[in-house]
């Protein structure tokens, strides 16, 4: 019966609570900020801060999906207690090698290993020193994501008959003074003249990727490669993951082929080394979940504040009102009544500190976007943060408010009525 | 019966020492009955009042309100009765500051099932029927003394209430609005209403019917006010004293020696 009439009267009388309470924070405005200060704080703290890793984490991950995330970098290496024992030529990786590792691991969907010289490139009159010529094998273009905007890539024929045919990217077209469409014309590199198949695309990276300048830059089959100088070694060789979670598998098997291939047993330190572009993105969202626990943590520190200040202030109203609450008593209100009275106010309290800490917060995040070139320019506030930090606000209300409210649930109306 | 007193005892613990407030009353109070308690500072006539209004609870006896034992209620059930059987009127107003006339009569029928446009209804009708019509919007501190118990009457009568308690009503008021409070109460309870009253001046208690005397916590008395003792003795010095007054003989200048004081 009690309990019926109080459910009936809860949902009006909470919002006549709310109302009232929110009429006395307006009312103690510079009181109600100072009490709240510990929760607004906390709530822009938090806000500003995952938006800001968010910010960041998108920004890097865009740049990685531009470099190309599921990359993996292959070259031999001399271990550094080895360094004086081994030649450096002979931890080179060889053609047989990066054939293993196609064959043997699964998690690879491609590799291709790469050839890297500089030569002279000349077109009609046109010379230029030191030109970057790297011979690739035609899955390069997808691993590397720059694919041929005009003509073909390389094909099995080219490879197999070591054609001289090269692709060229629009710096060597501006360079050279070649055709915007390159196709078909031929230029001569170290001497020998090559046809050129195609214009391969440009990636813009930032300096982080090593981006900045393009240089011109030329393509060759890697057999052509290997025939213009006999004596060159693989650079190093690239592959690409089958999916983005298989990095740690991909470091496993390239490291098993590897070494049995050279026949590295025991302890012998690994001869070269594998690199994976997903790695350090996974590192990276390590470190931002890390610094997002951190905020938490400050979070929960100034909730804790904010919320030993919300019991203060409410133990204040309560022994400030406590004549208004023994009326509110003498006239019928119940214990119940006035412990949910109470705890409203207390988390009405709290949850206008939440929103004001949400406004300070996105105002925070308005600025970092702000910051010209900044790489917060994508921040922006996951749903769930607004969620938790308005939950906890409120939480806080409660937790904090109890104590309060059943100091005034409990009073004795009499008692009450005769507090000065 | 309204009220039904039986045995009632309150004894108040301060750390060891006890106070007996009440020692074992006996009383009944009928429906629209204006019955006025009176007594000496300490004789326990709050005490009593405060557990005819259920706000507190004896120690012993048992206290009947329309057939309902309150003795034997939990806080949530008086809260209850306080809200829909008793008006209760305090010395000292105890009206909300800085709220208006109307949102303090409305104050019981937030904690009752009437909604908030029926609520405001019958404030306004409460306060209306103590006279204030007029004073609405009226914020509590911007009301006179008379005012404010007029406005705390309307609180008291808003849920038209069985009985209507009042400790020293008019005791924090000057003469003229003492009168106006007592008429209203006479008015109220030729209306039906029933009144009791605390109160230690014998002309204010002249508006009950009957006079119920307390000396420490118990009853000494209990007569309908035109045979009480005391109360017609007082009425004999009174018109003694009026008569003094208007005959000139007895006394040369007694306006002179009145405004003089
Ligand atoms: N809360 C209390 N604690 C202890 N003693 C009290 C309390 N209230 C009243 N008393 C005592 O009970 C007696 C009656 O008090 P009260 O009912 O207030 O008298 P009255 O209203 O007639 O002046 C007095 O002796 C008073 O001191
Ligand atoms: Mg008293």
């Amino acid at each position: 019966m009690f309990l019926l009439r109080t459910i009936l009267l809860l949902p009006r009388l909470i919002a006549q609570t709310v109302f009232l309470a929110l009429g006395q924070i307006w009312a103690n405005k510079i009181r109600s900020l100072l009490t709240t200060l510990g929760i607004i704080i906390g709530v822009s703290s938090i806000i500003a801060v995952v938006a800001a890793m968010k910010g960041l984490e998108n920004s890097i991950l865009n740049e990685f999906e531009t470099f190309g995330a599921r990359k993996v970098y292959i070259s031999g290496d001399r271990p550094r207690e080895l360094r004086n024992k081994i030649n450096w030529r002979d931890v080179q990786l060889t053609f047989d090698e990066i054939d293993a590792i196609e064959e043997h691991c699964p998690s690879i969907t491609k590799v291709t290993p790469l050839i890297m010289g500089g030569y002279p490139a000349q077109f009609a009159d046109t010379k230029l020193d030191g030109v970057r010529v790297t011979g690739i094998h035609g899955e390069w273009h997808e691993i590397e994501g720059r694919s041929v905007l005009l003509g073909r890539p390389f094909n099995d024929i080219d490879e197999r008959e070591r054609r001289d045919v090269c692709l060229v990217n629009d710096k060597a077209i501006d360079e050279l003074g070649l055709d915007r469409d390159p196709t078909g014309q031929t230029v001569l590199i170290n001497q020998n003249r090559f046809t050129i198949v195609g214009l391969v695309e440009t990636v813009e990276l930032s300096e982080m990727f090593g981006g900045g300048e393009t240089n011109a830059e030329v393509f060759i089959p890697i057999s052509t490669a290997m025939r213009l100088n006999p004596n060159a070694w693989v650079s190093y060789a690239m592959g690409q993951l089958a999916h983005p979670d298989l990095s740690e598998d991909a470091i496993a098997e390239i490291t098993a082929v590897l070494r049995k291939v050279r026949g590295l047993e025991g302890d012998y330190p690994n001869t070269f080394e594998v690199g994976v572009v997903q790695q350090f993105i996974d590192g990276f969202k390590r470190v931002a979940g890390a610094i997002t626990a951190g905020a938490g943590g400050i979070v929960g520190i100034s909730l804790l504040v904010g919320g030993v200040g919300i019991m203060n202030i409410m133990l204040v109203s309560v022994s400030e009102r406590t004549r208004e609450i023994g009326l509110r008593k003498s006239v019928g209100a119940r214990p119940s009544v006035i412990l949910t009275q109470f705890l409203v106010e207390a988390v009405t309290l709290c949850l206008v500190g939440g929103a004001v800490g949400l406004v300070v917060g996105e105002g925070l995040v308005l600025l970092m976007k702000a910051v010209p070139d900044s790489p917060l320019e994508d921040a922006s506030t996951p749903l769930w943060v607004v969620v938790l930090s308005v939950g906890f606000s409120g939480a806080t209300g409660v937790i904090f408010g109890m104590f309060p409210a059943i100091k005034a649930a409990r009073l004795d109306p009499i008692e009450a009525l005769r507090h000065e | 019966m309204t009220i039904k007193i039986r045995q009632l005892e309150k004894i108040y613990k301060i750390g060891v020492e006890r106070v007996h407030a009440l020692r074992g009353l006996d009383l009944d109070i009928a429906k629209n009955e204006f019955v006025a308690i009176m007594g000496a500072s300490g004789s326990g006539k709050s005490t009593l009042m405060n557990i005819l209004g259920c706000l507190d609870k004896p120690t012993r006896g048992s206290y009947v309100l329309n057939g309902k034992p309150t003795h034997k209620m939990g806080q949530a059930a008086l809260a209850q009765v306080r809200n829909e059987e008793i008006g209760f009127i305090f010395q000292s107003f105890e009206l909300l500051p800085r709220t208006s006339a109307l949102k303090n009569v409305m104050l019981p029928l937030i904690y009752s099932r009437k909604n908030w446009l029926s609520a405001q209804r019958l404030a306004r009708r409460a306060l209306e029927r103590v006279g204030l019509g007029d004073r609405m919007r009226h914020r509590s501190s911007q009301l006179s003394g008379g005012q404010r118990q007029r406005v705390a009457v309307a609180r008291a009568l808003v849920s038209e209430p069985s009985i209507l308690l009042a400790d020293e009503p008019t005791g924090n008021l000057d003469t003229t609005t003492t009168e106006e409070i007592i008429d209203l109460f006479k008015q109220l309870h030729s209306e039906g209403q029933t009144i009791v009253m605390v109160t230690h001046e014998e002309d204010v208690a002249d508006a009950a019917e009957r006079i119920v005397r307390l000396t420490d916590g118990k009853i000494v008395s209990d007569h309908p006010t035109r045979e009480d003792p005391v109360h017609v003795g007082f009425l004999h010095s009174a018109a003694r004293a009026a008569v003094a007054a208007v005959d000139p003989t007895p006394s040369p200048k007694p306006a002179t020696a009145l405004s003089e004081e």
